[in-house]
């Protein structure tokens, strides 16, 4: 066959079908690639909400349950660290919980569904640490009235997991979803149906 | 374009896929028993990818080899068809394997000067034997246990240095965690890395001597006045393009089994395998893999345990003498005159007997038809110098026929 007989159109046209059609195919053979590095059954397992019963709970109290792998505190907070949330609003970067690290149901003064009961997810919002519970007055600094203190990188956060002015942490603590079951049981992991 | 200018002056890729693709020539009649080739890379590439994403749950122990197999199967989205992919990927390799050496018998690809090729070749599936035979204990289920018990014992018949060359290889005095995990790390990393490196230098070899053809007669004998076969089209596209359709038409068949009939009734996967590993219970019939059949039918065909184990590695080492056997005055099947027409025929006959006999229980009548194989197979090989020689043969023609 002479060159002039070569249809180059045919020709491009037939290269470009076959190129999108195999491009299709490696899109297909994709989708059972990534779907496998998805979490499986048993990481989905470990997802599920978890039942925590908090009626031996006594005030100041704080408790760690696991949900994802991650830490979740619970904290029976008395009287006084509630009233203490009111005064500190000057000192957060975030007192009213406008960035969303919390359903709306706990996107209030205590960021929480009681103002007894807080539910956070136990890790820093700067690079991932676990923060302590540091309930005791003036056991950080001489203003210090009591909350969550990452030894990691200096990160405070008051009894409400908000986070202080000026520290590395850039938001507040996360709330993660969860709603009782009763007077006496918690249910972490899941809003109310 | 100055990036391409900028890698080619430090890399030089162009050059290399203008030596290797497009200005490589492979003779212009090649036919559908070469597709094998690529499609055996084809199906490297698969065992690579679908294992390496078996190895993301796959547990090497005891306790867990067997339950994270099934936990991914069941559990992990699409878990179940790279498990089978990787299964059903072992027998396609060998169907492909099988016919690319049968390609070379044909044809006389393994004839001067494509010995080394030849040997490298058969080099690459003992290989692929051994990544099989590894990674078939791995499941950790009935038939893996006991099929790697009984080839453990193969290699503890040898005299004297049997039953310590066995301890070695087992690291234990049974089969246990120890082989289990050896047997991993060789499946996973020291098999398949020998493997690659042996494929390149196959290829190597292959782009020095050039393809063999149909009508086995050298194209580089006859070149125009630059210097290129006359009878050779550049690889890209010619054959770059023919590859893709049999790749394509492979997968097809390939997926179709998968999807359809995964275990392909006991021959991909055996039912007893999806039963734990139980040392103190034996299955009721032991079978080896379809592929390995033939080696194990002329072991038990063999009345002494002994020379039973150096006949099925003779079976496979034999290989390694046919370039010296055949002498033929010509490579291809197509000038061979009927004594070697009717011997390869016989050989695939004695080979596809002995494969069947191998999966079948050892009755009498089966032992005898054994035995009738092997020596056939056997025969095959040591007739060759006579036969090759006095032959009606015919003369090839100058050019390659389409």
């Amino acid at each position: 066959m002479s060159s002039e007989d070569v249809d180059l159109k045919k020709r491009k046209f037939l290269s470009q079908a076959t190129t999108a059609i195999g491009a299709v195919g490696v899109c297909g053979a994709a989708v059972p690639l990534i779907s496998y590095l998805t979490p499986g059954r048993e990481a989905q397992m470990s997802a599920k909400a978890v039942e925590v019963d908090i009626a031996d709970m006594k005030e100041g109290e704080q408790r760690t349950v696991v949900w994802r792998g991650k830490p979740i505190w619970i904290v029976r907070r008395s009287v006084a660290q509630v009233d203490s949330l009111k005064k500190l609003d000057a000192q957060l970067s975030d007192p009213n919980s406008a960035i969303e690290q919390q359903p709306g149901y706990a996107q209030n003064a205590y960021r929480s569904i009681r103002p007894d009961i807080l539910v956070l997810v136990g890790v820093c919002t700067h690079l991932g640490c676990a923060p302590t519970y540091r309930p005791e007055p003036q056991s950080i600094d001489e203003t210090w009235p009591g909350g969550f203190f990452c030894s990691c990188h200096g990160s405070k956060f008051d009894m409400a997991g908000r986070v202080y002015k000026g520290v590395p942490a850039p938001t507040n603590l996360e709330v993660p979803p969860y709603h009782f079951l009763n007077e006496d049981t918690i249910v972490v992991g899941k809003d109310r149906a | 374009m100055s990036l391409n200018k900028w890698i080619n002056d430090r890399l030089p890729i162009d050059d290399f896929v203008d030596q290797h693709l497009r200005h490589y020539y492979a003779p212009k009649n090649l036919n559908f028993l070469y597709f094998f080739g690529s499609l055996a890379m084809l199906c490297l590439g698969i065992q690579i990818l679908s294992g390496i994403w078996l190895l993301m749950y796959y547990e090497p122990t005891v306790e867990t080899a067997f339950d994270s197999v099934e936990y991914l199967m069941r559990d992990i989205p699409f878990g179940w068809l790279l498990r089978y992919t990787h299964a059903a990927g072992a027998s396609a390799f060998f169907v492909i394997l099988y016919m690319h050496v049968y390609r070379a018998l044909l044809y006389g690809s393994y004839r001067k000067p494509r010995e080394l090729l030849w040997l490298l070749g058969l080099f690459l599936l003992i290989l692929v034997m051994a990544e099989s035979y590894t990674g078939y204990i791995l499941p950790w289920g009935q038939m893996s246990y006991w099929a790697a018990k009984v080839i453990m014992n193969i290699f503890g018949s040898i005299p004297v240095i049997g039953p310590p060359l066995m301890h070695l290889i087992q690291g234990d005095y049974v089969i246990s965690e120890a082989t289990l995990q050896r047997f991993f790390a060789f499946h996973v990393v020291v098999f398949p890395m020998v493997l690659l490196g042996v494929v390149f230098i196959h290829l190597c070899a292959l782009h020095t001597v050039g393809s063999n053809n149909p009508d086995g007669i050298e194209i580089k004998d006859n070149l125009d006045k630059d210097g290129i076969p006359v009878d050779g089209v550049p690889f890209h596209p010619y054959f770059t393009i023919k590859d893709i359709v049999a790749a394509v038409v492979f997968l097809i068949i390939f997926f179709a089994v998968i999807f359809y009939d995964p275990t392909f009734h006991g021959l991909i996967l055996e039912k007893e395998n999806f039963i734990p590993a139980d040392p103190l219970v034996t299955p009721p019939e032991i079978k080896p893999t379809w592929y390995l059949a033939p080696y194990y039918a002329i072991l038990r065909a063999v009345p002494d345990q002994l020379l039973g184990a150096l006949a099925m590695l003779a079976s496979l080492f034999i290989f390694a003498f046919m370039p010296w056997l055949d002498r033929a005055p010509v490579k291809s099947m197509r000038y061979k005159g009927t004594r070697s027409r009717v011997s390869l025929f016989l050989f695939v006959v004695s080979f596809l007997s002995l494969m069947v006999l191998g999966l079948l229980p050892a009755t009498p009548t089966n032992t005898i038809l054994a035995r009738i194989a092997t020596i056939v197979f056997f025969g095959f090989f040591l007739t060759l110098p006579y036969i090759t020689v006095y032959d009606n043969h015919k003369t090839p023609p100058d050019r390659v026929r389409m």
